[in-house]
């Protein structure tokens, strides 16, 4: 019998590091905190690879499906017999999977930092934070109940919240870092009612439990419908709602782009890897129920992840700031993932859209990450975020140069890099179940190739602009991450993840379908070659391009206005309707009742103070005429 | 009954008298030492009426003239306080009128 309880200090180290970074910190040098925070992440990303090995190769299968073990399980909360929650690491092929990507992402990003934020003024409260943001992610992968996981999900809200706002004197970045947090917890609110409404009728907060054979028998026959749909439809919905404003989809996408305010690092590990696939996870973790309970919450996701996937590749294509295009990037491919659960059936080759999904979630980690990571490598060059004061920058950075490429040759989908594997097994779910999902998918394909060459050319190639200084390659603390993941990139794609992840963990074959891995490496390249011909050297076509579009391009460039809607929304009409009302009836009533109350014993003490006169002898007086009063009161009662 | 001819409601009078004398003298003077000297008057009016009370009605027991001679111990150390209240003012204001002494208001 394999023991996972080891399991355990996956989640010690980092939250450990943090108290011992957060509250001691300032007494290391910047660089002790920053190695010692590494070599934190370090082990447990060892660890969660032995936990990998020992769980996909060692561990004997039952029924040749991967075993679901509870490896802690305490109870936290003992609130009522029939009402407890649990805390513990739950390991499933899932939540092994997700600690590989988060550990690895996240010790990347660590080693990468000490380079990168070299010299910023709060270095150890950075660590700090990233060790907190790790824990919470961790917390979150192997929650063994849905409660344990909303409890770290705010955890990695305010983590990712603390880190969003890191250059604190910067008033962008604490609006940005608000409205992120706002907007994950406006959706997080649709969660916990969805948490409620599951429990409440399962009576179950465990994963074991609730997408266990029982807990879809409950939810399937439940006949309760409240504006046309069932409970379960309601209840998943809601939960997708926290799901969609974790991992950005539209229109809960908002505060993504704006997140990039925060340190390059940062984005790559939370924006980018780990925290915004979150909802993709959520969905994957409940996925039986989604597919026996709630078909048309299924589709509805599927229908979000393709527009949200459609609807940032074309914004995305028109933005300036690399970090922004990286961002629109990752909403996008968040869409494919979500589709991709959106189109998937349960079990066997049925869940290949399943299984697509955590795939490219797998291989997304590694490549946004690694585009992340170069981005920041080029923005510590230049020291600018904007691809117009760059270009020619293949000459001074070599190797993120190369990485870069892979990079983009990966998201690009090209055979035969990881990207390729992923996103191909997503197309194939998407045509053996939407068509219309399909065309839109295909489309986003070749768009994605399209802008993240855009970015590529123009950074690496066009025309040099004058630099203040001669840019410089990064030193070998960032680009060793690099090379690791550029190399994770390659290689990720053969993994056998159909043998691995499977939405009823019973492994299946499957096999590349030609008739669409052709075309989609075929719009793949006529996009690259788009974005060769306009943007190798500076070309006089992309200012006609822009003009001939003149209002289609001018709205896609501001992102369809989106924001100035939730601005028209809040500030024009719920603030002016309905907050002003209520704040006069507050000012006014409930405050003017108290003010009132108030004001009545000033003036009356204002009349009576005189009667306080300082001579002791009208004191004196009146306390002899009150002796008086009473006695002649108890003279007169005594009769 | 009587005792040295007297009856108990003369004893009462006296002390009666002297109560409101007492009170009349606090309310009216002006100068502390004599307000003080009021409050003496209040106080044995009431050792008086202590006294009166304990000899007439129960001649067998004695707190009444016990508490008599309490009284008259607090007032000796009252009296002596007072004193000094009133030394501290004089050195303060430069006089003992009771008028002046209103700064303790609202």
């Amino acid at each position: 019998m394999i023991n996972f309880s080891y399991t355990i200090w996956i989640l010690i180290i980092p939250i450990f590091m943090f108290l011992l970074l957060g509250l001691l910190g300032m007494k290391f040098k910047p660089i002790i905190s920053g190695v010692l925070g590494t070599i934190g992440l370090g082990v447990v990303m060892l660890l969660s690879y032995y936990a990998a090995y020992q769980y996909f190769f060692q561990l004997p299968r039952i029924d040749d499906a991967y075993q679901q073990i509870l490896a802690h399980n305490i109870t936290w909360l003992n609130l009522s017999a029939s009402l407890q929650i649990k805390m513990g690491v739950f390991i499933d092929p899932i939540s092994v999977m997700m600690l590989v990507v988060v550990s690895t992402v996240s010790f990347m990003v660590h080693l990468y930092s000490i380079g990168y934020m070299k010299g910023e003024k709060g270095f150890q409260r950075f660590f700090a934070f990233l060790s907190l943001f790790t824990f919470s992610m961790l917390g979150l992968v192997v929650a063994t109940n849905i409660f344990q996981m909303y409890i770290f999900w705010e955890l990695v809200g305010v983590s990712s919240f603390l880190l969003i706002g890191f250059y604190y004197e910067r008033p962008s970045a604490v609006a940005a870092s608000k409205k992120a947090f706002i907007v994950t917890r406006f959706a997080d609110l649709g969660f916990l009612v969805g948490i409620l409404l599951l429990s409440y009728y399962t009576k179950s907060f465990d994963f074991l439990n609730i997408t266990g054979p029982v807990g879809i028998e409950v939810t399937r026959n439940l006949t309760q419908t409240f504006l046309g749909m069932s409970v379960a439809t309601w209840a998943l919905l809601l939960i997708f709602m926290g799901g969609a404003g974790k991992s950005a989809m539209f229109p809960l996408h908002i505060w993504l782009p704006d997140a990039m305010e925060g340190p390059t690092p940062v984005s790559a590990l939370i924006h980018a890897a780990t925290m915004v696939v979150a909802g993709v996870y959520l969905v994957a973790r409940l996925f039986p129920l989604y597919a026996f309970a709630a078909p048309d919450a299924l589709t509805v996701i599927a229908y979000v992840g393709g527009f949200t996937s459609l609807f940032a590749a074309v914004i995305a294509c028109t933005q300036f700031d690399i970090k922004r295009v990286l961002a629109f990037s990752t909403l996008s491919q968040i869409g494919y993932m979500m589709l991709a659960l959106g189109v998937s059936g349960y079990g066997g080759e049925k869940g290949l859209g399943y299984m697509a999904s955590m795939f490219h979630l797998f291989t997304h980690a590694m490549f946004k990450a690694l585009l992340f990571l170069g981005a920041g490598s080029i923005i510590h060059a230049v020291h600018s975020n904007y691809m117009n004061e760059m270009g020619g920058l293949r000459k001074y950075l070599p190797i993120t140069h190369l990485t870069f490429l892979i990079a983009c040759l990966t998201i690009a989908g090209l055979f035969p890099l990881s990207g390729f594997w992923s996103k191909d097994e997503i197309l194939v779910a998407a045509y053996e179940h939407n068509k219309l999902l399909f065309v839109v998918e295909y489309l986003v394909a070749g768009l994605t190739a399209f802008y993240m060459f855009r970015l590529y050319f123009r950074v690496f190639w066009n025309k040099e602009p004058h630099y203040h200084h001669k840019p410089h390659e990064s030193p070998l603390v960032m680009t060793i991450p690099l090379m690791f993941l550029a190399v994770a990139s390659i290689f990720t794609g053969f993994l056998p993840f159909s043998q691995m992840v499977t939405s009823d963990r019973l492994p299946f074959e499957s096999e590349t379908n030609l008739m669409i891995a052709i075309p989609s490496v075929a719009i793949g390249l006529v996009g690259i070659f788009i974005a060769f011909l306009l943007y190798k050297k500076d070309n006089v076509l992309v200012g006609k391009i822009v003009t001939g579009l003149g209002g289609i391009y001018t709205t896609i460039y501001n992102k369809f206005y989106i924001d100035e809607v939730y601005m028209f929304v809040t500030k024009k009409i719920i603030f002016n309707l309905i907050s002003r009302p209520v704040a006069w009836f507050d000012r006014h009533v409930v405050d003017g009742f108290m003010n009132g109350i108030a004001g009545v014993t000033v003036l009356a003490s204002r009349k009576i103070k005189g009667a306080q006169s300082g001579q002791l002898q009208h004191y004196a007086f009146f306390f002899v005429l009150g002796a008086i009063a009473f006695a002649l009161i108890f003279i007169y009662l005594w009769q | 009954m009587e005792r040295y001819g007297i009856p108990l409601e003369g004893f009462l009078v006296i002390s009666t008298a002297m109560f409101f004398i007492g009170i009349y003298g606090f309310l009216v003077r002006k100068n502390l030492i004599t307000m003080l000297m009021s409050i003496e008057l209040i106080l044995n009016s009431v050792n008086i009426n202590f006294v009166a009370f304990n000899s007439y009605l129960f001649p067998e027991n004695m707190q009444g003239n016990f508490f008599a001679l309490i009284v008259v111990a607090i007032a000796a150390a009252e009296a002596s306080v007072a004193i000094a209240l009133i030394i501290n003012i004089y050195r303060r204001f430069s006089n003992i009128e009771v008028e002046n002494i209103d700064e303790m208001k609202y």
